[in-house]
């Protein structure tokens, strides 16, 4: 079926003229159509606009002048901004908020001439890892209703998962892209902080967010890096180094490589089968050649507190701009200024973002300070130090991308620390700005776990090749949801 | 650590966020587990540690001097909830 | 008791760039509300700051410009609180590393004698937008166009000693700005304006007393009058056994009086931390070396120049060098002008000119009387063509475009009668016409000879030069 296809798949079809950008635009339209209603993984589906894209699409395929996504039907998170388009970031604060331009990575795809079919669901505010936040209702799982897809990314991940979409973009701060796709059985990266351009990404916690790409192989996930990637002048974080041919470098045989295994990863919090899973993938990488190391990252145990002070303290500063005056939600009917922002901001806001603004505000004040935000800053050296370390002896990481397969709707969602913990092996990789993904590994109980790769700084082309190497041994990422 | 509905209050009034007065106590509960969680921070010996702000280690790139943006405030105050003579009203503000 | 104040202030300097400090939206002052507000400046989701090279080489010379150590490495950091002048909820600062700090600044007080105020720090900012009150049914209006605006503090150590040198502490930074060419120091447009730091204690004492903060003064004179009355004020509260209270107090200049500010009792709990969007500013020896050597002369170097080439009053040279357009148009008058000398050039600058710059509301850069017309008139005042009082009059004619000097004095037939002869014979006709007043003089009351040369220089229609007049009329009553 088409929407069996990767997108590289793709792409060569839509060259040779099987069949035309539109009629794989209606396909994925109708798709969504019939199957999104119970999976809620769009906000915003932008069939017309879609329409007219996959219409230039065509033309730029008849011309000649097609690039590998020309004509690919892809969706956004929706924290991306887009023109003349809702951007809600999953939250009712911006329910009614049309952005008046477009994101580098938006914007980059769309001169690519991929089609955005629409906007995925999320996390409210991209905080949360169960989809759970979203002021959108949960989406759920493509693989069992009744559970989670993870999150914050868990629109894009449930999307195409669902063959809803054949490659969606994503965002993670703490494990946002690589928690969900490893839930929903794909392989989603996060790039090295800085190697995508944040300008139009709503901003969570500005020193963690990155965006990155979710497809069903890394051959996909390379594709659409490749365009996401890059320098920009609207972003002084964005790296400046230029962007590798990572598709070119996957067509050769997988070089000598050492991963390191994180000993401190396969502890009691990890399920035993998921973890089974992970050592037979591996031994999979050893037989393709890859030198397994046995290595520690003494700090890691504190990623999960590091990044709970870091990243509200960021998050609180950074939504203080929403306050009902330029954009977004705004109370009725306030008779001063402070109850128009206070009751703005608890209309606007759910529950767990609350939680993280106040648990931000608290790190960050008079008397705390030093005790929360400096030492959160200090271990998060450590933790850096450990990787760099780690880095001298071995090309990539690997580990368990989660501590268990999904879990059911509800179980955590009013018990945020249980819910925080489960983002413990992702979180790592962000405070250190390092690149990662996660790609399936093998069925848990009938559902999807994923394996994570962590490399050094601008590593993220060494860690698509080894996923490739992997997948083209492997079958667990060509695996569809059940009734998909 | 626990908060206390104090604590909570002022964190509000500083974070310009209202919380239903029924859910205050939940609301501190949860966040006194939070800062329990970030609490295990606190047995850490840092010293001699610089704290890290960033992942990146660079120096920040600037740009030159050039006026690049023009009158576009009517098509961003579509956005705005209440504009009057293109400004951006607010209940009043008081010095 | 006698009372000693301990004065330091903050002063918000407009760095005179052409885009704002993170968005490329134009700094122009008097744009139509909320015209020059970007999507950067108004906060939006998702959009991100670029700092403005220019704005940190301006801050930079004026580290260098103060003596102040250039911060390798200095932060941006967010200050947040609530505000709608103030989009995104925090404001971007320097806070812990500032790009400039410890320098100082020599100024000159009233009686001649110069002291040295320590600068404790200059760091890089945004403005705020700005909030109107008027109009809206009991709401506010907020333009952003000023939000983003790059502003430099400057913050100097609690050295003054009172509201006047306070004042001329303010006036030496504005020259200095002015002279380093990184604002245009406009303080009707809010471009230069500052907060005074105001304590007092009893004289002798080392311990510095409970301070409150004045904001927003946006006058050398207000500055003045703010801190004296708060320094007034404060002095009767501690005479009367009370304490002073530390808050932010605002000055009603129709009232000559500070008050409390209100809506400001929340205490403020501004949780300043590094901003994440921005990476550490990095400076090297290549860019300091290079903004050293273009430096242009400060003020007082100048100074200390005009007083030694041109031979001028220590007093003059303060006056020509307070502004570089001041002191630039000075020199270009000495220049060139082959007679008169420096000192002439400077009584007519700081005299007639300025009175007319003054009374047409019109800064020197704009004076319809170039330095060369200015240096001609006074050559021709001084070679003795004309006299003082013809020379006034004709610059005014000059500032009424009625010509070249020599023009105006050909057209209005304005020529200095110097001529024994002729001055002779009309000082005869004014001694045959006044016989009363001679006999006067004669009889010892010499005043009344101030009326005969007038009455001289009546008969001449201006036009005789007065000093010769006057030797003339002398040797001629008491012969």
């Amino acid at each position: 079926m088409l929407h069996d296809a990767t997108i590289a798949q793709l792409a060569e079809a839509l060259r040779a003229g099987k069949f035309s950008a539109v009629e794989l635009t209606d396909h994925f339209l109708a798709r969504i159509e019939r199957l999104d209603g119970n999976l809620n993984a769009f906000i915003t589906v932008t069939a017309d606009s879609a329409r007219a894209q996959a219409v230039r699409a065509d033309a730029r395929l008849a011309a000649g002048d097609a690039t590998p996504l020309t004509g690919i039907p892809i969706a956004h998170k929706d924290i991306f901004c887009t023109r003349g388009v809702r951007t809600s970031c999953g939250s009712r604060m911006l329910d009614n908020f049309v952005s008046p331009y477009d994101a580098t990575a938006v914007e980059k795809l769309e001169k690519a001439g991929a089609v955005m079919l629409g906007k995925t669901n999320m996390d409210e505010l991209a905080m949360g890892s169960s989809n759970e936040n979203s002021s959108y209702g949960p989406v759920r799982n493509t693989w069992n209703r009744d559970l989670v897809p993870g999150g914050s990314s868990g629109g894009s991940a449930a999307a195409v998962a669902a063959r809803l979409v054949p490659g969606a973009t994503g965002t993670d701060t703490g494990g946002s892209i690589r928690q969900p796709a490893a839930l929903c059985g794909i392989t989603g990266i996060k790039p090295t902080y800085g190697r995508v351009s944040r300008w139009g990404m709503v901003a969570f916690a500005s020193s963690l967010d990155q965006a990155g790409a979710l497809a069903r192989t890394a051959e996909d996930a390379a594709l659409l890096l490749q365009v996401m990637s890059g320098p920009d002048p609207r972003d002084s974080t964005a790296l400046p180094d230029p962007v590798p041919d990572y598709a070119a470098a996957l067509a050769k045989p997988l070089e000598r490589m050492t991963i390191g295994v994180v000993d401190d990863f396969f502890d009691d919090g990890l399920d035993q089968d998921n973890a089974q899973r992970v050592r037979d993938a591996l031994s999979v990488m050893e037989r393709l050649g890859v030198t397994l190391k046995s290595i520690r990252l003494q700090n890691i145990g504190l990623s999960v507190p590091a990044y709970y002070v870091v990243a509200p303290a960021e998050a609180s500063s950074n939504l203080s701009r929403f306050d009902g005056v330029r954009f977004g939600h705004r109370a009725e009917g306030a008779g001063d200024l402070t109850e128009m922002y206070m009751r703005t901001r608890g209309e606007g806001f759910g529950a767990e973002v609350k939680r993280r603004i106040l648990t931000g505000a608290y790190v960050l004040s008079a008397g705390y300070f030093d005790a929360y935000y400096l030492k959160a800053q200090k271990v998060r050296q450590l933790i850096s130090e450990d990787f760099a370390r780690a880095f001298r002896d071995v090309d990539a990481i690997a580990g368990p991308t989660t501590p268990s397969p999904a879990f059911p709707l509800g179980q955590k969602v009013d018990d945020p620390v249980q819910m925080y913990l489960n983002d413990i092996y992702t979180i790592g990789a962000p405070l250190a700005g390092l690149p990662a993904l996660s790609m399936p590994c093998g069925l848990v109980r009938g559902l999807p776990v994923g394996l994570q790769l962590i490399g050094p700084h601008l590593g993220e082309g060494r860690l698509l090749c080894a996923a490739h190497a992997f997948q083209r041994e492997t079958e667990w990422h060509t695996l569809a949801p059940p009734g998909i | 650590m626990s908060l206390s509905l104090e604590d909570l209050q002022s964190l509000c009034i500083l974070s310009r966020l209202e919380i239903a007065s029924g859910e205050m106590e939940g609301v501190a509960d949860k966040l006194s587990e939070i800062v329990t969680l970030v609490d295990a921070l606190q047995a850490v010996d840092t010293a001699g540690v610089e704290p890290m702000a960033h992942p990146l280690d660079r120096a920040q790139h600037l740009r030159e001097d050039r006026v690049t943006e023009s009158d576009n405030h009517l098509r961003y105050q579509r956005n705005a909830q209440r504009v009057e003579q293109d400004l951006y009203l607010v209940p009043r503000v008081i010095e | 008791m006698d009372w000693e104040a301990v004065i330091g202030l903050e002063i918000h300097t407009q760095l005179a760039t052409a885009s704002k400090i993170f968005s490329g939206s134009s700094t122009r002052y008097g744009a139509p509300p909320n015209s020059q507000a970007s999507l950067v400046d108004l906060g939006y989701p998702g959009v991100l700051p670029v700092l403005n090279a220019e704005a940190v080489r301006m801050a930079v010379r004026f580290g260098l410009a103060t003596g102040c150590t250039i911060a390798r490495r200095s932060i941006f950091a967010r200050k947040n609180y609530f505000y709608p002048d103030l989009p995104k909820g925090y404001q971007i600062s320097q806070y812990e590393l500032p790009i400039v700090h410890d320098g100082h600044l020599e100024i000159i007080l009233d009686d001649g004698e110069v002291k040295t105020i320590g600068i404790t720090r200059a760091h890089l900012e945004e403005d705020a937008g700005k909030s109107l009150h008027e109009d809206f049914q009991g709401l506010s209006g907020i333009d952003l166009n000023r939000a983003g605006t790059p502003l430099l503090e400057i913050v100097s150590e609690p050295d003054l000693r009172s509201a006047r040198e306070a004042g001329n502490y303010m006036r030496a930074i504005h020259t200095l700005v002015r002279y380093l060419g990184i604002s245009d120091g406009n303080m009707q447009e809010g471009s230069f304006r500052c907060d005074a730091n105001v304590s007092i204690r009893p004289r002798g004492e080392t311990e510095l007393g409970t301070r409150t903060e004045i904001k927003n003064l946006n006058s050398f004179r207000f500055v003045e009058k703010a801190i004296q009355v708060e320094i007034e004020r404060q002095t009767d509260v501690l005479e009367d056994g009370g304490s002073v209270v530390q808050e932010t107090r605002l000055y009603d200049a129709g009232r000559n009086e500070t008050r409390a500010m209100r809506g400001k009792e929340e205490a403020n709990d501004y949780r300043y931390f590094p901003d994440p969007d921005l990476l550490p500013v990095v400076i090297g020896d290549a860019l300091i070396e290079r903004l050293q050597a273009g430096l242009p002369e400060l003020p007082a170097a100048r100074r200390a120049r005009f007083v030694e080439q041109y031979g001028l009053p220590a007093h003059d040279a303060v006056v020509l060098t307070a502004n570089p357009e001041s002191a630039d148009y000075f020199e270009a008058a000495v220049s060139a002008a082959s007679s008169a000398s420096p000192k002439t050039v400077s009584n007519w600058f700081q005299g007639e000119l300025t009175a007319i710059l003054r009374r047409e509301s019109v800064e020197v850069a704009d004076t319809r009387v170039s330095a060369a017309t200015l240096a001609s008139l006074l050559d021709r005042v001084a070679d003795g063509t004309l006299s003082g009082r013809m020379g006034k009059d004709v610059l005014e004619a000059l500032w009424h475009g009625e010509g070249s000097v020599d023009e105006i004095i050909e057209a209005r037939g304005l020529r200095q009668i110097s001529d024994a002869g002729a001055i002779e014979a009309l000082v005869d006709r004014v001694i045959d016409g006044h016989p009363e007043q001679v006999a006067q003089f004669r009889g010892g009351r010499t005043r009344v000879i101030g009326y005969l040369v007038g009455q001289v220089m009546k008969a001449s229609r201006g036009q005789a030069d007065p000093r010769r007049v006057n030797e003339i009329l002398k040797s001629k009553l008491a012969g």
